[in-house]
């Protein structure tokens, strides 16, 4: 069983929960950019070991089933179509065998998670099956997805509930996508920084107020944010020493870079902020044009918020399992 | 070893250990000694050295007190503990020697980096090989070393021009530093020899040839040489 990529896309590439643990051999985690929406795909399709999913960037792949599939889209308001049907988002779906998957352009959001049941069965590598576009890790040395491309899929049980047939069948619920997607573009909690107390008078209140809108040149390793120049009071020479996905790094252009899945291991410019966990999903799916702007938080608060979503994605996660299996 | 030692909540999962604010290889070798105590007695910490700090990720639900106190003030307190304790720290750093062809093809910027240094082409070589070096930590790419022990007279600026592409295995110098392309990568250090032995390989174990805290050598070979050993290297 295995699904073909017809059109790539932007920059489509499999992820899953990254590969923690390796950085000191100068090895990033990678992993989904939008962990919750990776996380709730897999159980939508009823994949309980963290399979890979295809992130799909700003605009989806298209591909094609060999055989019937059961498929979930969850992340970034994707347009997906079988044919003429629309596929809905936040829900599990049956395609039947030869159907052709057409994603397309994304009203809200920039990523979104194609996960199918049983994963994509590519080799894992350090216990990953992500792609590390930077670093070249993952299937086909860690390259993007690309027209030809055959992504063999796990064997699993049949879901009950969706019947055998020709025609596309989602299932008769899903999930609500509001507490997992920020529509509103609300202020990314940010944690003070080593040297945030080094912005110089002027930029200290534009860094917690003021709008900064996601550049063109943004990418998996980081979002760099334009609109306003920060400035250290003066310029700081810092050695290299780890860095982590969150961290929001002013380089001496003044534009500051917040680091997302792909992170350096390594780096040397100040760090002004570390966004929250809970909320680097958030910026993960603002699109290059979208507003960012940063609210004050402690680690106290970061720490909460993270514990009770993880609490919450816990609960759900059981809750459609059990759903699934009574369908 | 804990007393005079920087703490950082760097984020939620995260703390660093600051040891000092300097590239020393002093310091250096205190940051090693802290990670493989650490590895010993907390092992699910997960250690990443730099030149002179120790950052640790963890899992904050795990490290969260029974008293609902902040995680960060708990493994702060293990980590004291840990380094205030005697006891065995970690075996002697292995010594590796990276054998590089220098010049020709493999090191286009020989020339150059000589006459920079004010150096013949064969002294220059004499004081990469003659020096013991450190690696301080991995970092810009899987396996890539920070090497700490370059000979001052042979520090030399970055090309104005980074080259899209290094070979893989290129040993280059930039600035004070010199390291080892792992892989074929964009870089703008100089060039000046090849080593024909794979540092990083994600199949293997373990993946990267070298590890923060090794003594390295560089040790000159010719390129029949070179060729034999590439023939012995996985692919």
């Amino acid at each position: 069983m295995s699904v073909s990529i017809l059109k790539p896309g932007l920059l489509s590439s499999l992820q899953d929960a990254g590969r923690p643990g390796h950085a000191a051999l100068g090895v990033g985690r990678a992993g989904a950019m939008d962990g919750p929406a990776w996380q709730l795909a897999n159980a939508l399709v009823g994949n309980r070991r963290g399979e890979a999913a295809i992130e799909c960037t700003l605009i989806g792949p298209s591909l094609r089933f060999e055989r019937a599939a059961v498929i979930a889209l969850t992340g970034a308001a994707i347009a997906a179509h079988v044919g003429d049907r629309p596929i809905p988002l936040w829900t599990c779906c049956r395609l039947p065998a030869g159907s052709v998957l057409r994603l397309g352009g994304m009203t809200h959001g920039s990523r979104a998670y194609l996960a199918v049941r049983g994963g994509f069965d590519v080799a894992p590598l350090l216990g990953s099956r992500s792609s590390d576009l930077h670093a070249r890790l993952g299937y086909q040395h860690g390259r993007a997805l690309r027209a030809g491309d055959v992504l063999p899929i796990g064997t699993t049980e049949p879901l009950p509930g969706l019947a055998a047939g020709e025609a596309v069948q989602p299932l008769h619920w899903g999930i609500d996508p509001r507490p997992w997607f920020d529509f509103g573009g609300r202020p990314l909690a940010l944690l003070p920084g080593s040297h945030g107390h080094l912005l110089d008078p002027a930029s200290q209140p534009l860094l917690h107020g003021a709008t900064f809108i996601v550049s063109q040149d943004s990418n998996r390793t980081a979002s760099r944010l334009d609109g306003h120049a920060l400035r250290l009071c003066e310029p700081l020479e810092l050695i290299s020493e780890a860095t982590l996905p969150g961290t929001l790094q002013l380089p001496p252009s003044g534009q500051p870079i917040a680091l997302l899945a792909e992170a350096p291991v390594t780096g040397g410019y100040p760090r002004i902020g570390q966004i929250a966990a809970v909320d680097l999903p958030h910026l993960a799916q603002r699109r290059p044009g979208d507003a960012v702007c940063f609210r004050g938080s402690t680690l106290d608060e970061a720490l909460a918020r993270l514990a009770a979503r993880q609490r919450r994605l816990g609960r759900l996660i059981e809750a459609i399992a059990r759903r699934l299996e009574h369908a | 070893m804990a007393h005079d030692i920087g703490f950082e909540a760097l984020a939620e999962d995260a703390l660093l250990l600051r040891f000092g604010e300097r590239i020393d290889g002093e310091l250096n070798a205190r940051v090693q000694t802290a990670a493989a105590r650490l590895r010993e007695r907390l092992p699910q910490l997960e250690c990443v050295p730099a030149y002179a700090s120790l950052l640790l990720r963890f899992d904050p639900s795990s490290w969260t007190g029974h008293d609902g106190g902040e995680p960060h003030r708990q493994l702060q307190d293990a980590v004291r503990t840990a380094l205030g304790e005697g006891g065995t720290i970690a075996a002697t750093p292995r010594e590796r020697v990276v054998p590089v062809c220098y010049g020709g093809a493999y090191g286009p910027d020989l020339a150059d980096v000589a006459a920079l240094c004010g150096l013949g082409v064969e002294a220059l070589i004499a004081r990469h090989t003659a020096a013991e070096y450190r690696v301080a930590m991995l970092g810009f790419a899987p396996g890539f070393p920070y090497l700490l022990g370059l000979d001052p007279q042979l520090a030399v600026p970055r090309r104005r021009d980074p080259r899209q592409r290094v070979p893989a295995g290129s040993v280059a110098i930039g600035g004070s530093q010199t390291g080892i392309y792992p892989e074929a990568l964009p870089g703008g250090w100089q060039l000046i020899g090849r080593t024909p032995l794979r540092l990083f390989d994600a199949s293997a174990s373990p993946p990267s040839l070298l590890a923060a805290g090794d003594r390295v050598r560089f040790q000159a070979i010719d390129e029949d040489r070179f060729r034999q050993l590439a023939a012995d290297e996985p692919r």
